[in-house]
């Protein structure tokens, strides 16, 4: 009876299969419980409450539509957190990739004491933001005793008030931050750099490549997708900066360095506008997602993978 | 190459000499640029007050004032935001590693209904920024009663899909023929994540452990958030709340920053080499 066997048998694996994923659900049970209570679910319960005017003290909100965001694009504080965050990150991300591009080159110079290097390199990035900030906070001091005004006033240069200065408020958060963050990039990077073959680097040897050209013509089109994966979690990481400018300048002077996680971090845990905050956090998923899109779209393009 | 290690031309070792001098000139300053910050939060915290505002700025304190860190630590209750960081840190930690090598191992080693669309969903949350759930998560927590709890600290946390994904793909090179094998000598499924995969998979659970205390340890945005008492602060509010409370006593300052920033710091140096090679393979954000 092979026909009554067969059946059998796939009963039997049928039987199999349901048990096993029986048991799989059980395994996967607390993580999942866990991601879609405090993950999956916010995100639709956020819209939700996007919808609605919620100060938090009311127990009644009002379903207002989409009134929330149309308050936003007429909202000057918003549009202002908006372009001093695009500042921040124009100004942080090309930096610190080049940076760390340079110091990883150097690293991979098979020199002595690379890891030691590495470590220091990296002590700032294992170090929390807030309590950096403070240190930050104590050499951006306006007054001759800082020390970065020493160091400018011992070469001759015009001290300022940084953090006290509209205009430097932001440049001094910016620098505080590729401080912070280039060890990562470097760590990436250096990876990156060692992924390459070194056949590469020997057959250009032999057609006469020299340091830079061979830097421009191999190293760089090699590495082109870890730089672009520095630059796609780079991006996103630095659109959600808040600790710095929460420690050091709470969005001031003058609103210079009000950025969208801080006025978001505002509205919706000091004034307690929880409908209007929500509305923001969707503006600010929606920026990042179209932003990481646009760069798959035209960046990633020209990424060689080996 | 080989004619040049054979003999070299006097002028080349020069070369060399100078090339690698100078590789080594532009990481020294490199280095000096990262540490000083450090250098001078030490130097600070270690010295007299009338010491912080001289110019030009003195990096060695004439005397050393070991006891701000005392005066520091007897101003705030820092005992107790110590005690909250790290229970905090160490619960998320033993939990999320506990969930995390569950579903990482029915990934790996089950064959069952709808894997491949549930792995790709808990892929996905990792698009999600932790600000979109900021508010909703404060609602759901304000309704259960949790803020100002340790329940809010901890259990929103307790999974992490990056280790999930980093276990899966240790498991999964683990060869299924050491599942037989154990099998046969009557292994339980739950006894070989135990007694065989746990064990073998040591480096990843390292690796994932780190990350998720440094993270725990460092956060400072959701527990500033959920915290409004010193009962329940973490070391990181409780740092930014004595800076607010204390902002003009430099010295002070110094001592709580570098108890708040050390723990990490020593804890780094002893796995430094396992946690940049994670970062190095994975590409993980801390």
């Amino acid at each position: 009876m092979p026909f009554q066997r067969t059946t059998a048998r796939d009963a039997a694996r049928r039987h199999k299969f349901l048990t096993e994923t029986f048991t799989a659900y059980l395994y996967l049970l607390p993580a999942t419980a866990v991601l879609v209570t405090f993950h999956f679910a916010p995100v639709l319960y956020a819209f939700y409450v996007s919808l609605l005017e919620w100060n938090y003290i009311s127990p009644n909100p009002a379903f207002v539509g989409f009134a929330n965001y149309a308050a936003l694009l007429q909202d000057s504080d918003f549009i202002t957190s908006l372009v001093n965050t695009v500042y921040y990150v124009v100004g942080t991300v090309p930096t610190s990739m080049a940076a760390a591009l340079l110091v990883a080159v150097l690293l991979n110079q098979k020199i002595r004491g690379l890891a030691w290097y590495r470590t220091v390199y990296f002590l700032p990035v294992i170090t929390a933001a807030n309590a950096v900030a403070i240190i930050w906070f104590w050499i951006y001091h306006p007054d001759y005793s800082g020390l970065l005004n020493g160091l400018l006033d011992r070469l001759g240069l015009p001290i300022q008030s940084w953090l006290l200065d509209p205009r430097w408020a932001m440049p001094c958060i910016i620098l505080m931050s590729i401080w912070k963050g280039l060890g990562y990039n470097v760590v990436i990077f250096l990876a990156g750099l060692q992924n390459i073959s070194s056949e590469y680097y020997e057959a250009a040897q032999i057609d006469g490549a020299k340091g830079l050209s061979m830097f421009r013509h191999i190293t760089w089109p090699l590495l082109s997708p870890t730089t672009f994966f520095v630059l796609i979690i780079s991006v996103i990481g630095s659109f959600q900066v808040f600790s710095q400018v929460y420690v050091m300048t709470r969005g001031g002077p003058l609103k210079s360095t009000l950025v969208v996680v801080y006025y978001l971090y505002k509205i919706g845990f000091e004034d307690f506008k929880m409908g209007y905050a929500s509305a923001m956090a969707y503006a600010l998923f929606i920026i990042i997602f179209t932003l990481t899109l646009l760069q798959r779209k035209y960046i990633g393009s020209r990424v060689h993978y080996q | 190459m080989n004619h040049s290690r054979s003999r070299p031309r006097p002028g080349a070792i020069t070369a060399r000499l100078l090339r690698s001098a100078g590789i080594h000139a532009l990481l020294l300053a490199g280095a000096i640029v990262m540490l000083a910050p450090f250098a001078w939060m030490i130097s600070t915290s270690l010295k007299d007050y009338s010491e912080v505002f001289t110019v030009p700025i003195k990096w060695i304190p004439s005397r050393l004032v070991w006891s701000n860190y005392a005066d520091a630590w007897n101003e705030a209750p820092f005992t107790r935001y110590f005690f909250n960081s790290a229970f905090v840190a160490t619960a998320t930690t033993i939990g999320q590693l506990t969930f995390s090598a569950l579903a990482a191992y029915a990934f790996a080693t089950m064959n069952f209904l709808g894997r491949e669309v549930i792995f790709t969903l808990f892929l996905g949350t990792m698009m999600i920024p932790d600000q979109m759930t900021l508010v909703p998560n404060y609602v759901l927590l304000f309704k259960l009663d949790w803020i100002d709890k340790y329940y809010a600290l901890i259990v929103p946390w307790l999974a992490s899909v990056f280790s999930i994904f980093l276990m899966r793909q240790f498991f999964q090179t683990i060869p299924r023929e050491l599942y037989d094998a154990a099998q046969i000598d009557g292994c339980t499924r739950f006894g070989y994540l135990w007694r065989v995969m746990v064990p073998l998979s040591r480096p990843v659970f390292i690796t994932c452990g780190l990350f998720t205390f440094i993270g725990s340890w460092n956060a400072f945005l959701w527990p500033l958030i959920v915290t409004n008492t010193d009962r329940m602060r973490t070391i990181q509010v409780g740092l930014s709340t004595f800076m607010q409370e204390h902002g003009t006593v430099p010295t002070l300052l110094m001592a709580a920053s570098t108890m708040a920033i050390m723990p990490v710091v020593i804890g780094f140096f002893f796995v430094q080499r396992q946690f940049i090679q994670g970062i190095a393979r994975t590409g993980l954000k801390s």
